[in-house]
């Protein structure tokens, strides 16, 4: 049984083509920019409870979609390596039936939740918070150890990897954050490409809703000279495909 | 001969056979679009000088200039042009670009109504003359209307019926003028007149009336064309006279019905075989052949007819439904993907976008991937064009099939539709429960029966109730149809649309219903949720309790889904026991153009939470807000709609945000085309796609004057934007647009 916060049948920024998207409930860190909130508890009351087998069920009603458009399962959360026994049995069940499978992960968790979806992810769609620890426990609530050991160990293994990371002004957006980030992707083979995400704030009215104090009604979203910039950083120095919107 | 020079010969020789012609003929191509070139010079002045002419018609109130004094028909006014100069193809309706002209054999009033509300004044004699002696369409049907019928019509029960206006949906085979001449086509239909049943039946009798009309009407064409300096007697013998033949065909049924939807039909392969012998013997380049379609198609851009504004409440926007129908596949499963079909979309830029020609992309899924991605790119960039599923059609239709006016298919030349409009069958729900009482007005309206006596809502109780209404719409839809039918043949007859049809024709008659996703919610509430009825001081129930959750319509969810599916066959099926007009074949659409918004208004409260005048969805789509699990569990929702019970068309309209489509043009292209794919792989009919940010509208509602071109497909054709009612505006950006989440 998994907990699920919500299902979208047709995404298209979760991996390459176009893709259901399984939104499990709970997340162990509590970021500033945050636009989920609602998935963090993992006791939430609004979530609901799927099966395996429930959940192939409406995934199995995209399969032309994803045929002709290489897409496939992405699970995103809250963070779903929390309830990594279930990825684990919903993805055996996606390449059974050739339903390629990509999970979104924030890789904050113990090494031995991802050695349980390893061997039957496709690609990972991986969070780098911040290349500093004290940074990373700023902006999420913890350190950032185990997304480092955690991104090397998934390229050690070579498994497909797309880093996201989000740009934030005064969090996240120093040239000199973006340039650590790019040195040490640099090292990663598996990495196949960089989004930056222009930090937004479309998710704050939920902080309220939910009763949490949301600290960067401040902050501006990046300009678009400035996403350029940062780009063309990482591109230069990773030489990867570097995204961004 | 030598207009026929270097075809391949086949039957098409001998008889009427377009089919055969093109299928001897014609070239797949199954490369990518950068062969394309860019519009003449020519091209862009003439362009340039009608886009200053619609401007200064947008400053007038949408209508440019109204000619009271002439009724239009094939020959009734001189020679038109915009620039002789520039004009590679000619023929307006009237003598002056955009200028409108009165059509009165559909109905004398409509006819002077739409003058004065312009400030014009019908010619007085006109006016004399057929209210004393000519009876029109119109006056006819109210002669032999029941008092049943007209208050069904006044309730809002069915609408929108062509009993005041043309009914359209008559797809003349123009191109039968390029590959024969017009006196081959008087030859055959005097043939066909001289072969008659020597016994005068009603229906021989008739016959040789319209056949002698339709001959009269072919001599007048070519009297027209000749007023031009074109003599068309005889077959076209290049590209240029194959696009000016069949042109002045369809300028020939413009200029004499004033249709709700006049469709082209199905030209672009066909001219292709002629633009394919001219660039083989070196006498047309490139550049030319783009020419000579974005100078039609600049031609059917400016088709205009006289209406009254009231007419914008069920039509918004001035539509004319000039359909032209693209690609699909052989029933030898070559692709009929030509150049030339790819010339024809590139007119979206070439000439920019626009909502005519009403471009409609026959999907098959063994179209080649560069013309999928060619559509994809073009809908990214304008909004513009809608997909029909040729996998679904073809079985029917054959591979010459054109679409009269969204969605309605019909074989070219040999199959035609009674146009009759749609019933609202939310506001029948409603009756179910009042006993046939309005519930806006309190008359008695349907079948009468005790108003629903209980505290809640019994599924099994209220459908016994709905199907006893829906057997007294079905039989008062159908014969207030074949009326409307009988008295538009005898006082409006299509002449010339009809002489470019075979005589031994199969007629479809098409009966619709709006508000389908209301009432699957509505009985899906009463089935898994608890709803109370709650009654005014007169006993009318005008207002629901509802407790607890219930599936939706547009979530993948078979128990409600299969209600949906339930009730349009069971409405098709009553619909069938009851005889038609001519013998004609009854079909079904789900499909409501603008009319949503109108219905909606006069919709009291139902079972379903949808409060008193709100707008329904349009055409097949969910009700706005109730998807909970994206765009793909909404269209597989609309994708069970049997295409078999509803054979006129299954409308759905998908509008999205461009970043939802993906990071760049290359993503969001695959992914357009990878949605187009999985949702016909399951027998969907239709869908339009709009690409848009709200944004855009939100700003282009406040300052129209700087999107004129905003094109955007509403249920089943597409309209500018900025013609729209505030009302159906609102409407459109109440609307579902997927974005990201």
């Amino acid at each position: 049984m998994g907990r699920i916060h919500s299902i979208d049948t047709f995404s298209t920024v979760d991996g390459p083509g176009i893709r259901t998207v399984i939104f499990l409930q709970g997340c162990p860190l509590r970021c500033q920019y945050c636009h989920n909130p609602d998935t963090w508890s993992a006791a939430s009351k609004a979530a609901h409870d799927y099966t395996a087998n429930d959940l192939m069920k409406i995934i199995r009603r995209s399969i032309p979609y994803f045929q002709a458009s290489g897409g496939g399962v992405t699970i995103s959360g809250g963070e779903p390596l929390l309830q990594a026994e279930f990825v684990k049995e919903l993805f055996t069940a996606c390449q059974a039936e050739q339903i390629s499978t990509a999970v979104d992960t924030s890789l904050y968790v113990t090494t031995t939740r991802l050695q349980e979806v390893l061997p039957v992810t496709d690609l990972f769609l991986a969070d780098i918070k911040h290349m500093d620890s004290e940074k990373s426990l700023a902006i999420t609530g913890l350190g950032n150890q185990m997304n480092i050991e955690n991104l090397r160990y998934i390229n050690d293994h070579q498994t497909r990897i797309w880093i996201r990371y989000v740009i934030a002004a005064g969090l996240s957006d120093d040239p000199e954050d973006v340039t650590a980030l790019a040195y040490f992707v640099k090292t990663l083979d598996s990495v196949e490409r960089i989004d930056l995400l222009p930090y937004h704030a479309l998710g704050a009215h939920k902080w309220d809703l939910l009763g949490l104090d949301y600290k960067l009604h401040e902050i501006q979203p990046p300009s678009a000279q400035q996403m350029n910039d940062l780009a063309q950083i990482v591109r230069s120095i990773t030489d990867k495909p570097v995204y961004w919107q | 001969m030598d207009f026929w020079r270097s075809f391949r010969p086949g039957q098409w020789m001998h008889e009427i056979d377009v089919r055969d012609f093109i299928q001897k003929n014609y070239h797949p191509y199954e490369g990518d679009a950068s062969f394309l070139s860019p519009p003449t010079e020519r091209t862009s002045r003439l362009w340039k000088k009608c886009s200053s002419l619609l401007a200064e018609e947008r400053k007038r109130q949408g209508v440019y200039e109204v000619d009271p004094d002439i009724p239009l028909n094939i020959t009734s006014h001189p020679p038109g042009y915009i620039d002789r100069d520039l004009e590679v193809i000619v023929g307006l309706q009237t003598d002056q670009p955009l200028k409108r002209a009165i059509q009165v054999y559909g109905g004398l009033r409509h006819a002077a109504n739409a003058c004065k509300a312009y400030g014009y004044q019908i010619n007085p004699q006109v006016e004399e003359f057929f209210a004393k002696h000519r009876r029109t369409h119109n006056e006819g049907v109210f002669t032999v209307y029941t008092p049943e019928m007209r208050l069904a019509r006044s309730s809002g029960i069915i609408t929108g019926l062509p009993d005041s206006y043309g009914r359209g949906r008559i797809i003349g085979d123009y191109r039968r003028i390029a590959l024969y001449g017009v006196d081959r086509l008087i030859e055959a239909k005097e043939l066909d007149r001289r072969l008659t049943s020597p016994q005068m039946t009603d229906s021989v009798i008739r016959l040789r009336e319209e056949l002698y009309d339709q001959i009269q009407a072919l001599k007048e064409l070519r009297e027209m064309a000749l007023s031009y300096g074109f003599d068309i007697s005889q077959p076209a013998s290049d590209a240029t006279q194959a696009v000016q033949w069949l042109y002045f065909g369809f300028l020939a049924a413009i200029k004499e019905q004033n249709g709700a939807a006049m469709s082209l039909g199905r030209v672009s392969t066909f001219l292709d075989i002629y633009i394919q012998r001219d660039l083989q013997e070196g006498v047309l380049t490139e550049a030319q052949a783009q020419e000579l379609i974005d100078q039609l198609v600049i031609k059917l851009r400016l088709v205009r007819h006289l209406r009254t504004p009231g007419y914008g409440d069920i039509f918004a926007g001035d539509p004319n439904w000039v359909t032209e129908a693209l690609g699909g596949l052989g029933v030898d499963g070559r692709p009929q993907v030509t150049k030339t079909t790819y010339r024809m979309l590139h007119t979206l830029e070439t000439l920019g976008p626009s909502p005519e020609p009403n471009l409609t992309v026959l999907w098959s899924q063994q179209l080649p991937r560069p013309f999928m991605e060619y559509c994809a790119h073009l809908s990214i960039q304008t909004s513009a064009i809608q997909y029909e599923n040729d996998d679904v059609m073809r079985p029917y239709y054959g591979d010459d099939y054109g679409i009269a006016c969204c969605v309605s298919a019909m074989r070219m030349g040999k199959e035609s539709q009674y146009f009759g409009a749609r019933c609202n069958l939310a506001k029948l729900l409603l009756y179910a429960l009042n006993g046939g009482r309005d519930e806006m007005s309190g008359e008695q309206v349907g079948l009468e029966m005790p108003i629903y006596p209980d505290e809640v809502l019994d599924y099994d109780q209220v459908m016994h109730r709905l199907d006893k209404q829906m057997d007294w719409l079905a039989r008062l839809y159908v014969n207030t149809m074949n009326i409307i039918h009988y008295m538009h043949d005898r006082y409006s007859y299509e002449r010339i649309e009809l002489a470019l049809h075979d005589t031994d024709l199969t007629r479809f008659i098409a009966f619709g219903i709006a508000g389908l996703s209301v009432v699957a919610d509505s009985l899906s509430a009463i089935r898994y949720a608890q709803v109370k009825p709650l009654r005014d001081a007169s006993g009318l129930i005008t207002d629901f309790e509802i407790q607890g959750d219930f599936p939706k319509f547009g979530n993948d969810d078979d128990r409600v889904d299969m209600i949906a599916v339930d009730v349009v066959k069971t409405f098709m099926r009553k619909l069938r026991r009851y005889p038609s007009y001519k013998n004609s074949l009854h079909t079904l659409s789900i499909l409501t153009i603008t009319s949503n918004v109108m219905y909606g208004k006069h919709t009291g409260t139902t079972p379903d939470g949808r409060k008193r005048g709100e707008p329904l969805a349009p055409g097949a789509n969910p009700m706005h807000g109730r998807e909970e699990h994206g765009a793909i569990a909404a269209a597989n929702s609309v994708a069970k709609l049997p295409y078999g019970f509803a054979r006129d068309g299954v409308s759905y309209t998908f509008s999205i945000v461009p970043n939802a489509l993906g990071t760049d043009d290359q993503e969001r292209i695959n992914n357009l085309v990878g949605f187009l794919y999985g949702y016909f792989a399951q027998d969907a009919h239709h869908i339009n796609v709009n690409v848009l940010n709200l944004d855009t509208l939100r700003e282009a509602m406040e300052h129209p004057e700087k999107y004129p071109d905003l094109t955007i497909r509403v249920s089943g054709y597409a309209v500018h934007f900025t013609k729209l009612s505030r009302e159906q505006q609102e409407e459109i950006i109440a609307r579902t647009f997927y974005k990201r989440m």
